[in-house]
Parts: C-alpha cells; structure tokens; sequence
C-alpha cells in the first residue's frame, strides 16, 4: 500500500484501498483468484481471534486459511450505493406524495463516499426523522401525504406483477438477474471509462426488453415463489442499473467512489452540483442540478471540521 | 472448476404434506450447502423457497438442518459431508413452504420480555455511564446471538414436547441473562424466569451451545446463572425455613 497511500497504508480509506487492489490486479501482481494478499501475522494470534472472531472463524473453516499465520486473499465488493432517492433532509419526504425513505436507498447524505461507520448514524438520525415526518404527515391527513391512483393504474400494475406467472415459455428471471449483474460489473467497476459505461447502458437497454417477456421460472404458485419475486424485481434493478450507467457517464470527473480513467481528476466546478433521474415520455433523463446551500448551522460545522487540517492534508 | 456432481435432497412440499426430492448440482471449490440450493432453484426449481441474506453467517436467516443437524446453510461447506446431502427446513416451528419456516412466534415471546431499564438517575445523567470491563465482556456474549433461532430448533423441550405456551427457549435465555447481568438494568426478571419463561424445564442438555453458530455459551454462562439466580430465591432452604419462622414474610420478587 505505500505506493498508494505511503501515511496510512492499509488503513486507509476503502475507495483508495478498492482502487489500490484494483491497480495491483490489473498490473499482473494479483493473488490466484484474482484479488490480493492481506498479512496481519504481524499481530499476536490471541489479539486477531479476540478482535476478528468471525473473520478468523470463517477463514478457517470455509477457505482452511489460519489467518494468524497466513495472508489471506481478499478483493473488493461493492462498497455502498451513495446514490438513491431523492429525499427532504428533515422528514425524509420523496417526491412521491406518502412515500419516506432512510438509510441506503436514500441520496445524498454520503456525497460521493460514504465513510466507515456512518451507515450507523445514519439509520439512527434519519430514520427517526423519516418515522417522524411519515406520521406526522399520516396524522395531519394532507393531500400531500396521500398518494393518488386511479383504478386503471392499479390494474395495469396488478396485471404486470401477475404477467410472468403466465408466460411458461418466457426466459429464466434468474438468468436474466445474473446477466444484470454481470453487465454491471463488467462495465461499472471499480474505475470506469466514458466508452464502457455507454457499452454497458446498450446492454441494460437490451436486457430491459428482454425481462418484459421474462417468465416466472415455470412454477405458477403464488405461495412463496421466489422465481416469481425475482421476476418482478428485475424492473427496478434495471432502473438503479440505467440511472448508475447514466449519471455515471454524465459524471466526467473523478470523485470519491466514482473513479474514471478518462477523466482522472475532480473537478471543483462540479463541487455543488448533483445529478439527478428523471422519468421522461423519451425514457430517463440524467440533469445536473445546483445542490442548495448548506443551512448555516451545518456548514458552520463543516468549516470547523475542515478547520482541523492543513491544506496539505485535505488534499 | 467443478469438481463432482453433488446428489442434493431438499424436502419439497408446505404444510399439508411434502417429500424429499433429488437434484443434481455440480459441485466447484469452496461451495457451501446454500450454494448448491440457489443453484437448484436458479436451475432447476425456480420456486424452491428459502430464506436467506448475507451469506456470511450474520443475518441468521438460512437456518436448516443438513443431514439432521441444525445448521446455517451457509457456513456448511459441501466437502465436510458425502456426496449426498439432505436438507430439510427447521422442524420445531410451523413450515410455511420448502425451507421456509414460521418463526414469528419467537417475536412474540421477545416483546413479552421487559426490556433494559436503567435508573431514573441513570437516564437523567448526563454523565457517560461507567461500567466494569467483565460487565461488558459478559455482555457482548449474549449480543453476540444473531437470532437463527437454531438453538431454539434443536431444543427437545420446543422440539419434542413443543412446549411454547410455557417455555421460552435458549434464545430467550440468553437475552434474559443479558438483561439480568447488565449493571444499569434495574428490573428483576426471575418471577418471570420461574413463571413464564420456566426456565425449570430446561435439563441442560446443552444441545443448544452445539448448534449456536456464534459459540455462545448458551448453557453454560446463560442458563446456569439464570437458574441458580431463581433458585436462590424461590428454592433455598434456609430461606425457605427462615421464612417459616418469621411469618410469611413475601418474597422480594413476587411483589
């Protein structure tokens, strides 16, 4: 890890240390399975079985690895979705009337990375803020809170549900749900490129239609059919999955987790502007969008954080 | 790389009845039993049901019993058994399809357990609060439980006997014996012990610390000490003839 970061090292933050193993692989110095080694023999055997018990737990039994006296190999996952709804920061309303979301699902609370341990603090404050603007909006029975369907949508959306349980011959969900992920990786890895996220978007695009005559998996019961299930989430992975691919290559920066080869560097113009989704009639639409100022109190807090360090050390 | 080909026999079927059915799975390096049931259902048995989440032992969630035994699906490794395995859902609670069990009754028993109460001092401190290090480590214990509800599977007292309406099980143990040790908590728990809970029916197999995946000490540092806390209480001699002899004088804990 010197050659990535020579002060922290291994301690790191996770976006350096995710691209750091990635850098190491792609140069032909990867592990056998195409990760890296992680040695902490350098610590007491007692002190790592008291401090990583289920790690050294399950090293030991699933990989036969006795992380006290071996590296073992490990390779980064995905790290967080810092995207997500768009949500008022106080009751945690979305767009959609009666509808509140906390926690992953929910934008912008990370910026562009999230940092150990604040999915924690988040849950707590947000989702308290989120029950209590949910109930409050309950109780105080506004128009506002309540959202409006006619008869015909709630049809249309019963009989969509209902549709792959009825296509015995339409394509596997299963199958379909690995290629989506396949896709994702392949082309929104670690560090992306303009020219591969667009690869990857034609790809959501064609596995879209695809889904639209997916079945159900053969099986019409509606107790418990976890084929079914897939069938119908299918839908909203390809929306996260297109709005990624989007705002990924309408991000032509690199920031955080968001890490693109052809365009290596932040740029500070791009510093309070965010990118939302949009459904359109032409399908989804990715647009900039000034973020609003910080309330006083919070960039009072920020400038008290940044405070603390030197220039050098905010680089 | 495949290996071998697996012979895996998942029991199919709800709660009218079912059997045992065979599947072939290819079998690659490091796979886990929950490996080879996603497999079937992403292959052969679209509407296989199981529950499952993490994959990494935490979520408590992929419960079953794997040629008999209680276990997480997915800290099973395929090379510890033969090349046929089987693998049923959780006989202790109500099956609802396939692998899938009801397991809401254990939510009904927790809500009934009195949670942590701290002093009103306590609470209005605005002091953090001190507490002895072995205090912590006991504690950290008995939250180390991730909620697989296999202890409460392999339980004959639930299992066998289906005791539910006047035992609460290990699981429920453990997060009692985490409430009575806990140095800030101010309730007593062991008319409820004795009551309720009947912590008195459990002979101490200690069945349940061998299927813990979380290796708590379920029997041992749980069960124990909870007993012996209800009886010195409701059953020691000395007290009890002391007691004679003063009267009738009530028992703190049954107030």
């Amino acid at each position: 890890m010197e050659r990535y970061d020579r002060e922290r090292m291994e301690l790191s933050s996770r976006d350096i240390v995710a691209r750091a193993i990635n850098s190491e692989v792609h140069a032909g110095r990867g592990s056998p399975h195409g990760g890296v080694f992680l040695d902490i023999t350098h610590r007491k055997a007692d002190y790592i079985k008291q401090k990583l018990p289920s790690m050294y737990e399950q090293f030991l039994k699933l990989a036969k690895v006795d992380i006290t006296s071996q590296p073992m190999e490990v390779a980064p996952t995905i790290h967080y979705a810092m995207g997500g709804v768009r949500v008022d920061a106080e009751t945690g309303a979305t767009t959609v009337p009666g509808l509140f979301a906390a926690g992953e699902v929910a934008a912008g609370l990370h910026g562009a990375n999230r940092l150990g341990g604040n999915s924690l603090s988040d849950l707590l404050v947000f989702g308290k803020r989120a029950g209590e603007g949910a109930a409050a909006a309950a109780k105080s029975g506004s128009s506002a809170a309540e959202p409006r369907f006619d008869q015909r949508e709630i049809d249309d959306a019963i009989a969509g549900l209902l549709a792959p349980l009825d296509r015995s011959d339409g394509e596997n969900p299963y199958q379909l749900q690995a290629e989506i992920q396949e896709t994702m990786s392949n082309h929104a890895p670690i560090v992306r490129d303009g020219r591969g996220l667009e690869a990857g978007l034609a790809k959501i695009v064609e596995l879209g239609s695809r889904s639209e005559s997916c079945g159900a998996g053969g099986s019409r019961t509606l107790a418990f059919n976890p084929g079914w299930h897939t069938a119908g989430d299918l839908h909203s992975m390809l929306v996260n999955a297109e709005a990624l691919l989007r705002s990924g290559m309408e991000r032509k920066e690199s920031r955080g987790a968001h890490a693109r080869s052809d365009f290596p560097t932040t740029d500070e113009q791009l510093d309070d502007v965010n990118l939302t989704a949009e459904k359109s009639p032409d399908g989804m639409v990715v647009k900039p969008q000034r973020r609003p100022p910080l309330p006083a109190y919070l960039a009072e807090a920020v400038r008290h954080a940044y405070a603390r360090y030197t220039p050098e050390e905010r680089e | 790389m495949q290996i071998s080909d697996l012979e895996l026999r998942i029991w199919r079927g709800d709660a009218g009845g079912g059997e045992l059915i065979s599947y072939s799975v290819p079998v690659r390096e490091g796979m886990v039993v929950l490996d080879a049931v996603l497999w079937v259902q992403a292959n052969l048995a679209s509407d296989l049901a199981v529950r499952w989440n993490c994959k990494a032992a935490k979520c408590g969630s992929c419960s079953a019993e794997i040629q008999g035994f209680p276990r997480l699906m997915c800290k099973s490794p395929i090379a510890e058994y033969g090349e046929r395995i089987t693998v049923r859902p959780m006989k202790a609670f109500p099956l609802i399809k396939d692998l899938v069990t009801d397991v809401s009754w254990n939510y009904d028993v927790n809500k009934a357990i009195p949670p942590f109460t701290p002093s009103d001092d306590d609470l209005r401190s605005s002091e953090p609060w001190r507490m002895q290090q072995k205090d912590v480590e006991r504690a950290i214990e008995f939250r180390k439980c991730i909620e697989c509800f296999l202890c409460q599977d392999v339980c004959h007292v639930l299992r066998n006997h289906d005791a539910k309406g006047v035992f609460y099980g290990p699981r429920f143990f453990v997060r009692i014996a985490s409430l009575e040790m806990h140095p800030k908590d101010t309730l007593d728990r062991r008319p409820l012990l004795k009551g309720k809970a009947g912590v008195g029916l459990c002979n101490v197999t200690k069945c349940c610390s061998e299927v813990c995946p979380e290796h708590i000490k379920i029997t041992d540092n749980a069960i124990i000490p909870l007993k012996e806390r209800m009886d010195d209480v409701y059953f020691d001699p000395v007290r009890w003839a002391l007691r004679r002899l003063g009267g009738g004088r009530k028992l703190r804990a049954n107030k």
